[in-house]
């Protein structure tokens, strides 16, 4: 490391930002403000999307993670509570047992991890690669994000749109189609 | 020791917000807050993907010299292609060439990732609107979405089934 790299410092403050909200949304009772700081968690971390290079990510988070999920979640609590209950002190221990032993688990993990940013790691050094070296000869488009989506793995992505459609069905047969009845606020 | 985290300070961070949507999701018996917990680990999850993808001094993987150089030859190619097949043969070999040139001077983060974390996302939503259906129904059924609640009418069901 030659020159210290500024655009860090903003990592930084975003990991910040998103622990302070996560740790909001972790103490929180009221259902309100638990459901629109998860929007905000998501809209930050399509921030830190941005500077980890995943623009198509960060603008997938940014739309349905924040937006559309809230959207849902919001729905959801209006047909349902506003408030949750105070629970009791030993869940909250049990939790924080359950909460340390998986978190020392992958703390033990990290060593094994490539080092942030190496070009060489398995993660980054094979197929990843070859699909950006490839997809100028291969598919007519400069996006190999989409390149990948919608050709190599477009298999993939007909199991994700068969996904959907099987949630959206299972919503619809929940709630029910019936207009005559209290209809819920998903899909 | 320290250098060692220092690397990986990312992947501690993103381990530490995990930790936090799996406490959210453990210590609440609300079931609406509860899939707020799960959808703020499966953001995390997400974050931990595309850390891995990260290249440093990368760019996002999308190719502008592409839309230049390869482009504008590939119309000529097209009104050339009538003409004579092999004359674009020839041309595009050099075409190829060249933007395998240009793709290998820059440096692009691993596209990979991001792609199977925009699947993720978009079949996360699809899970969290089930999810959320789920509880509407329990609540429209049982009056209420607290977990003990609900054990305690599951309960009470029981006992009032086994004594009649």
């Amino acid at each position: 490391m030659t020159e210290f790299d500024w655009t860090q410092l903003l990592d930084y403050a975003l990991m910040g930002m998103l622990l302070a909200v996560g740790i909001a949304i972790v103490r929180l009772r009221n259902l309100f403000a638990a459901v629109m700081l998860a929007g905000v968690y998501s809209l930050i971390s399509a921030a830190w999307f941005v500077t980890l290079d995943a623009v198509d990510v960060a603008f997938t988070e940014a739309a349905v993670g924040a937006g559309i999920s809230t959207v849902l979640m919001l729905a959801a609590m209006l047909l349902t509570a506003r408030e949750a209950e105070p629970v009791k002190a030993i869940r909250h221990w049990a939790a924080l047992i359950v909460v340390s032993v998986a978190g020392a688990a992958l703390f033990y993990a990290v060593g094994d991890m490539p080092v942030y940013g190496d070009p060489n790691s398995p993660a980054n050094a094979y197929v990843g690669m070859d699909y950006i070296t490839s997809t100028p000869n291969d598919i007519a488009i400069p996006n190999v994000v989409t390149a990948v989506l919608a050709s190599y793995r477009g298999f993939d992505t007909f199991g994700e749109v068969v996904v959907i459609f099987a949630a959206g069905l299972g919503v619809m047969l929940l709630l029910g189609l019936n207009p005559g009845k209290k209809t819920g606020g998903e899909e | 020791m320290i250098e060692l985290l220092a690397e990986r300070f990312n992947y501690i961070i993103v381990i530490i917000l995990m930790m936090t949507g799996l406490y959210a999701v453990v210590a609440t018996g609300n079931l609406v807050k509860r899939l707020v917990g799960l959808s703020l680990f499966q953001t995390s999850v997400f974050l931990l993907y595309i850390t891995i993808g990260k290249v440093s001094g990368g760019q996002p993987p999308i190719l502008p010299e592409y839309s230049e150089s390869y482009g504008g030859s590939n119309a000529g190619e097209t009104a050339m292609a009538a003409a004579s097949p092999a004359a674009e043969a020839a041309e595009g070999a050099v075409s190829q060439g060249e933007a395998l040139q240009n793709t290998a001077e820059a440096i692009y983060s691993n596209p990979l990732p991001h792609v199977l974390i925009l699947t993720a996302i978009v079949v996360g939503v699809a899970t969290l609107a089930v999810g959320l259906a789920l509880v509407v129904r329990i609540r429209e059924t049982y009056g209420t979405i607290e977990d003990e609640a609900l054990n305690q009418a599951d309960y009470a069901a029981e006992n009032a089934r086994r004594s009649a």
